[in-house]
């Protein structure tokens, strides 16, 4: 059913009708959506406004600033925009009054100022736990006993502040790729003034280490292989407490990751010996940032040996270290035969698996045996070596049998063919002999 | 009377030897320039024998569980006595099986041996070898290694992208969402009973049919014997014909014998569910030309999902390739030219893509 409507000098239908409720509807709606956009819009943009940067990513450096750098840093993505360092009044478009004092304008902030100001925000543990309940809050407590520290409080304004090393206006979290102290990206930032001859003068200390630091085993394993936790500057001197590790502590910082390695060295004699001697644990055959992949050259007295920098021919010291290389090698020289064995056992195809799993547990005593080197007791690295001993030497009889079974198959093998080509032409021979005389039978022929 | 004539007619009493053996003495196969392609059946037969008694052996020691199949056929090829001989020979037979089954196939084809009356020998054929294909899709998981484990995680996603009915047939197959323990006793299940026994029927059926309706013999041959039928010749199957049958099988176990020996078949390492899948993943090389095909499809053909319009045209490829007898007219003409020439469109295709597939990586 439908009704009609009189409408001016027209009819509508009910379905036009309908059509006209919904407009009227859409255009309520539109009206409304719009009146509170016209009234948020103004609010809008006195929230985000930043005159600051309207102005200094025009400037060229030292007054520019990228915006785009500083949009992504950790503090723009926060929410915080300039003030928050330099005070002063964003949301005025009037220059003299962004940057008046009753504004609360800071301006250029001096180097000796800038540890402090970040702390009244880093060192505030209630105001930083709203932005991350994990977030640390001593790091200026701890630059206070840094050398860095020390040596700001005493006037010198060369030494590395917190935007030396983190920037100032790309601040990035620790694990952004892109920040100054990502892991990877530390050795660099340090670099940047320790490998500085001229920076460096008045110090008189090394510039040598990142040239070094870049040969070692731990840079390998930082950038080559990506290990994130691999140990970079910081990890051995400390961030925000930086300072060179005492004597008395190199083991300690080692052995926060080489654990039995310290634990050993703590139990040996090496000890005490060297804290008498004045040598700094770990860092006397290893050196430090230069450190390279040990190698059981290290041990003994051969070439390239560390330990004939003090021991000589004829003391104990010297005669254990080489009965220890010499039983490293031992062990070594026997893992190798048989994985040389059980290899080309292998490629022949022959199934070894379980061999090569027993294998990996010699290789297991082998590591457990250049560990045990650092507790300088020859009769517990010799315990690890016969246990892997014992393992190379059931190997290789594996890798005998395996040959041996090599052998016996394919002498089957040939037997076993010369036997079927002996019957393949026996058969031939058979079936000629049957057939002679015969050219296929013909249906006509058997008709 | 002698033992043997005496079991001759305990025999001829029972079973009806005499015609029997009359029925063997009498039995042809055609003599042409083409005759030695109907070794291949044979030979399948035989590797299919072969694939049998090595099965029973290797079910010996070999046990189905996701936690005991690798080290039980580890222990297969290191402790039991020519368990190694009896595992590769296993592995390398189904191989050659499939080669086989596919050779008989083609030749089958190309010979036009498929038509009128012997479209249900076809028919039973086309079914052996999708038989002779799942024995090796089965086949392929139970050492539950790594390689296989991965693979058939590949070859059962792809039944999965069958609309409606697709899902159901994964979980079918995989007894579950994805490939599991439960997987390997399904598979073991298919490989050991289900399908042997479906294989010995059809095989039962297929002989039946080669027996009665004869050799088929090439229409080009054909036609030359109508016009010089003096030419016509035949040779007696038992024994010449099996005879050389015979010699090409004890061919085929030296070839057995030499791979088992020089390439024994691989173990791999161990199946490891929570692994990622390792780089190289890649089916037997009888379902590489599939395989490689999805590989190369893009994701989207129009609106429809490029895997899956692959999996549909392989299956109405499939569903056509075993119905062709019906659709050849069964004389010279364009269509069966036509016929000829998807055959070998199809046959190129394969091997291009097989290799390609090798090649590419």
């Amino acid at each position: 059913m439908c009704n009609r409507f009189k409408v001016l000098d027209g009819i509508i239908t009910c379905s036009e009708r309908a059509l006209h409720s919904a407009a009227r509807v859409a255009l309520h709606a539109f009206v409304f959506v719009f009146s509170i956009l016209l009234l948020t819009v103004p609010t809008l943009d006195a929230q985000t406004k930043n005159s600051c940067l309207d102005c200094h990513s025009k400037l060229d450096a030292p007054l520019g600033i990228e915006e785009e750098q500083f949009s992504s840093s950790i503090h723009a993505q926060k929410g915080m925009n300039c003030t928050i360092c330099h005070g002063g009044d964003p949301s005025s478009d009037d220059m003299e009054r962004a940057m008046s004092k009753a504004s609360g304008f800071k301006g250029h902030i001096e180097r000796a100022q800038i540890p402090s100001l970040c702390a009244k925000c880093h060192s505030d543990a209630a105001y930083m736990r709203g932005f991350d309940p994990l977030l640390r809050t001593d790091q200026f407590s701890e630059y206070q006993t840094s050398m860095h520290g020390k040596l700001l409080a005493k006037g010198d304004t060369h030494v590395a502040v917190c935007t030396d090393c983190h920037t100032m206006h790309n601040i990035r979290p620790p694990n952004d790729p892109e920040s100054s102290v990502y892991p990877v990206n530390v050795a660099h930032t340090c670099a940047h003034c320790h490998a500085d001859e001229n920076y460096m003068k008045q110090y008189k200390i090394p510039i040598n280490q990142f040239a070094l630091y870049s040969t070692s085993v731990h840079h390998d394993a930082l950038t080559v292989r990506g290990d994130l936790s691999a140990p970079t500057c910081s990890t051995c001197h400390g961030s925000h407490g930086a300072s060179p590790p005492g004597v008395a502590s190199v083991q300690n910082v080692c052995s926060t990751c080489h654990v039995f390695q310290g634990q050993l060295f703590n139990s040996g004699p090496h000890k005490d010996i060297f804290s008498a001697m004045g040598l700094p644990g770990c860092i006397t055959c290893h050196s430090n940032h230069g450190i390279q992949h040990p190698t059981d050259a290290m041990i003994g007295t051969g070439k390239g040996a560390v330990c004939t920098n003090c021991h000589t021919e004829g003391d104990a010291g010297y005669t254990a270290a080489g009965t220890m290389h010499d039983e490293l090698e031992k062990l070594n020289d026997a893992i190798h035969t048989s994985d040389e064995i059980l290899s080309r056992a292998e490629k022949a195809g022959m199934e070894v698996g379980e061999a090569k799993l027993a294998l990996a547990a010699a290789q297991d005593n082998l590591t457990k045996a250049r560990v045990t080197i650092h507790s300088v007791r020859p009769e517990a690295v010799d315990q690890e070596i016969k246990a892997g001993l014992k393992v190379t030497d059931s190997t290789w009889q594996e890798g005998l049998s395996a040959m041996a079974e090599l052998k016996y198959r394919r002498e089957g093998l040939l037997v076993s063919i010369v036997a079927i080509v002996f019957v393949l032409i026996a058969l031939g021979l058979f079936i000629r002999r049957m057939e002679s005389g015969q050219t296929g039978v013909s249906k006509e022929s058997r008709q | 009377m002698g033992i043997a004539d005496g079991l001759r007619q305990w025999l001829d009493e029972r079973f009806g030897w005499h015609e029997i053996r009359a029925f063997i003495e009498h039995k042809t196969v055609p003599l042409h320039r083409y005759s030695y392609w109907y070794f291949l059946g044979g030979m399948t037969l035989f590797l299919f024998v072969i694939q049998v008694l090595t099965g029973i052996l290797l079910l010996l020691y070999y046990r189905p569980s996701a936690n005991e199949a690798y080290e039980s056929v580890q222990y297969i090829m290191t402790q039991v006595r020519f368990g190694w001989l009896i595992r590769s020979i296993h592995s390398w037979s189904a191989n050659l099986m499939v080669f086989t089954a596919a050779a008989h196939m083609f030749s089958v084809f190309f010979l036009k041996s498929y038509r009128k009356p012997r479209e249900l020998t076809w028919l039973s054929g086309m079914l052996l070898l999708f038989l002779v294909l799942g024995f090796g899709f089965s086949g392929y998981l139970l050492p539950w290694n790594t390689l296989s484990v991965f693979a058939t995680k590949v070859g059962t996603d792809i039944p999965g992208q069958i609309p409606v009915i697709g899902k159901w047939i994964l979980v079918f197959l995989r007894g579950g969402e994805d490939v599991t323990g439960a997987t390997l006793t399904r598979f073991f299940g298919f490989h050991v009973a289900v399908l042997p026994g479906i294989a010995t029927l059809m095989i039962g059926l297929h002989l039946l049919l080669v027996q009665r309706f004869g050799m088929s013999v090439p229409p080009g041959v054909e036609e030359e014997w109508k016009t010089k039928p003096l030419e016509q010749r035949e040779m007696r199957f038992f024994p010449n014909f099996l005879l050389r049958e015979l010699m090409a099988w004890y061919v085929a176990l030296a070839v057995l014998g030499g791979l088992a020996a020089l390439k024994p078949w691989e173990l791999g390492t161990k199946a490891d569910l929570f692994a990622s899948a390792p780089p190289g993943i890649r089916p037997e090389w009888y379902f590489m030309f599939m395989f490689q095909t999805l590989r190369m499809l893009p994701a989207k053909v129009g609106f429809i999902d490029g895997e899956l319009l692959g999996v549909l045209c392989f299956g109405a490829a499939f569903l056509v390739w075993t119905l062709l007898p019906f659709f050849d007219p069964g004389r010279p003409g364009r269509l069966q030219r036509l016929i000829t020439g998807i055959g070998f469109f199809a046959l190129a295709y394969v091997a291009v893509m097989t290799m390609y597939a090798y090649v590419a990586k």
